[in-house]
């Protein structure tokens, strides 16, 4: 295991930000920590750094115990910080040499690494203008070459692609998904973006209250949550009372609701085959019928709403 | 070392800061002004003991204008909290503190590395308004400083060094206390302000508490009343340093407050050798080196267990 949490507790004065934590990565991996905002990811992110103490609790990353040895942990990991800042006045080029020479890379090397990175994220053009005339996707961009100049084992990224556009976003997740094909880094993840987490991790874990409700692939925690049933969402045209009843009557259904001209059925099994011929028996237009509890969103507010 | 590093980044920021170069340029003529007006009035007015005439330079105030030496302490530490007012609190704001602390280097050599690149552009700055009044006093009087004058010179060097060093410190210290850039800038110019004009009065205030005088009290209990007053001055790094460099640079003088004044007349006045001269005012040296060090102490410690997580 790369990193490895164990009953993790971090308070600020009295209220508990991380609260009995246990998490595991292994190498390779690309896991996704959820959660909204306050849930614990941040000050989780900045213990495995060794940029803040633990009150309780055993962690590994790369072998070390960040808090005692926060530098062998650091040389192995990459961060990029939520909010991620550079010197305005500086250019890309400088703000990463800076960074090189905190790693005690030697300039000759590090100026064709800067140049390989920058090209990597696509930021060649602007490579030597100061980063003050930045657009917010640029800065990430510029913040993900800062994570690759040090070559990490595991790179930890918090909230990447919070505050820039979808296609910017979407570019940032394809940069983040060649960087694990690339050079076989780990990645953990932070972000309360669902469906963007959902398209690249390999396994995500909730988080909650400074705790871990659930984790898994995107599939395993949605039959864990689906447990209980299949739900079933229907849309049709002209549905009535009468359409629910029909529907309630069928072999294995347990609930049916109608809802602003939508149909919500619990049932035993997946019963979608069955509804769609009693629908489309009944002349009423079926429009979309669709299982769920099977998104990443969906699970994610089922932790939260009760 | 990452120490080096941190400080190389930093002193190039320094440098090529716009306030630090404002500021510095400032200093330089008003300080030159004074040296000029200084040197025509000693070739005008040549004094009669003409050793350590250089030294005069610093001083002598004329024309209306204080001496260099009142310049500096007067507005060397805004200098000292303009390097280092926003040192820590600007890079918290920017972001950058996450970033840079994820890298593999020790979080004090940071802040020193920080400290150290300002004392070091301190120190550029002092010893280059030094030469150009080295070069405008050899103009003014066209005869070079002998060996003794340089040793005293460089003796006044570092101790303004001390000085600027403490309120860089100061700075630091305020840099981290407080988040915004404009309430540690606001704090450094009223401890500025406090220390440069009002102690002073608040000195006169408390020992006219402690021993009270009227026009006609005896002599005892004026000098009860100064020696006090002079105490409670020297709690303030401008009165340290005012009082070491008179030392330092009046090879003639020979001791602080009333009662040596009052008995001036009866002591030679041949110069002293710098060691004496050091001696003299080894307390107020000492003092003003460990305040620096108590202030860059706290700043350290205090950043050493601030949560990297500001909020």
């Amino acid at each position: 295991m790369l990193v490895s949490v164990r009953g993790l507790v971090k308070a600020y004065r009295e209220v508990k930000a991380v609260d009995g934590l246990d998490l595991e990565i292994a190498e390779g991996e690309i896991y996704g920590l959820l959660g909204p905002n306050g849930s614990g990811k941040t000050t989780t992110i900045l213990v495995l750094l060794g940029l803040t103490e633990p009150a309780a609790g055993e962690v590994q990353v790369c072998g070390f115990n960040p808090t005692r040895e926060p530098l062998k942990v650091k040389r192995q990991v990459g961060y990029l910080p939520e909010n991620v800042g550079f010197y305005d006045d500086l250019t890309a080029v400088e703000n990463l040499r800076y960074i090189a020479r905190l790693n005690g890379i030697p300039d000759k090397e590090s100026k064709d690494r800067i140049r390989e990175v920058l090209e990597q994220v696509g930021l060649t053009e602007v490579a030597n203008r100061p980063v003050g005339t930045y657009s917010r996707g640029m800065r990430q961009r510029l913040g993900i070459a800062d994570v690759l100049i040090k070559r990490p084992r595991l790179a930890i990224l918090d909230e990447p692609t919070t505050g820039i556009d979808p296609e910017g976003a979407n570019q940032l997740l394809d940069m983040i998904v060649e960087m694990r094909r690339e050079q076989g880094m780990t990645i953990l993840l932070s972000s309360h973006l669902l469906h963007q987490v959902q398209r690249i991790c390999d396994r995500v874990g909730i988080m909650h209250r400074g705790k871990l409700v659930a984790e898994g692939t995107v599939d395993e925690l949605g039959a864990k949550t689906a447990g209980e049933g299949v739900e079933l969402e229907a849309r049709v045209e002209g549905a009535g009372p009468e359409l629910a009843t029909a529907l309630e009557a069928l072999p294995g259904v347990q609930e049916v609701k109608l809802q602003n001209g939508r149909l919500f059925l619990r049932a035993d099994s997946d019963v979608r085959a069955e509804v769609a011929r009693l629908v489309v028996e009944q002349g009423a237009r079926l429009l979309e019928l669709r299982r769920r509890g099977l998104t990443l969103e969906e699970i994610y507010l089922r932790y939260f709403q009760g | 070392m990452r120490m080096r590093v941190v400080f190389w980044k930093e002193l190039a920021d320094l440098f090529g800061s716009k306030r630090f170069i404002i500021l510095f340029f400032l200093i330089l003529i008003v300080a030159g002004a004074a040296v000029y007006l200084a040197g025509q009035s000693l070739q005008e007015n040549p004094p009669l003991d003409t050793s350590y005439v250089y030294l005069r330079l610093f001083t002598q105030g004329a024309g209306g204008l204080p001496s260099f030496l009142s310049f500096l302490s007067f507005f060397g530490p805004l200098l000292g909290i303009l390097l280092g007012f926003d040192a820590v609190n600007s890079e918290f704001s920017r972001g950058t503190v996450s970033r840079v602390l994820a890298q593999p280097i020790y979080r004090d050599s940071w802040i020193n590395g920080k400290f150290l690149a300002g004392l070091a552009t301190l120190a550029l700055a002092l010893a280059g308004i030094i030469l150009i009044i080295f070069g405008l006093g050899l103009y003014a009087l066209g005869f070079p400083p002998d060996g003794g004058e340089l040793a005293r010179m460089f003796t006044f060097f570092l101790l303004g060094l001390v000085y600027l060093g403490f309120w860089l410190a100061l700075g630091i210290l305020f840099s981290i206390l407080f988040r915004q850039a404009a309430s540690s800038a606001l704090a450094g110019i009223a401890v500025w302000l406090f220390f440069t004009l009002f102690f002073y009065m608040a000195a006169g205030l408390i020992a006219d508490q402690l021993a009270p005088v009227a026009l006609d009290s005896p002599p005892q209990e004026w000098a009860r009343h100064e020696a006090i007053r002079d105490m409670v001055l020297r709690f303030s790094p401008v009165t340290l340093f005012e009082e070491a460099t008179r030392a330092v640079l009046m090879p003639t003088y020979r001791g602080l407050g009333i009662v040596q004044a009052l008995l001036q007349p009866n002591v030679p006045t041949n110069p002293l050798p710098l060691g004496q001269s050091l001696l003299i005012v080894w307390p107020q040296l000492v003092s003003l080196v460990a305040l620096t060090a108590v202030c860059f102490g706290i700043s350290y410690v205090l950043f050493m267990r601030r949560e990297v997580r500001a909020i």
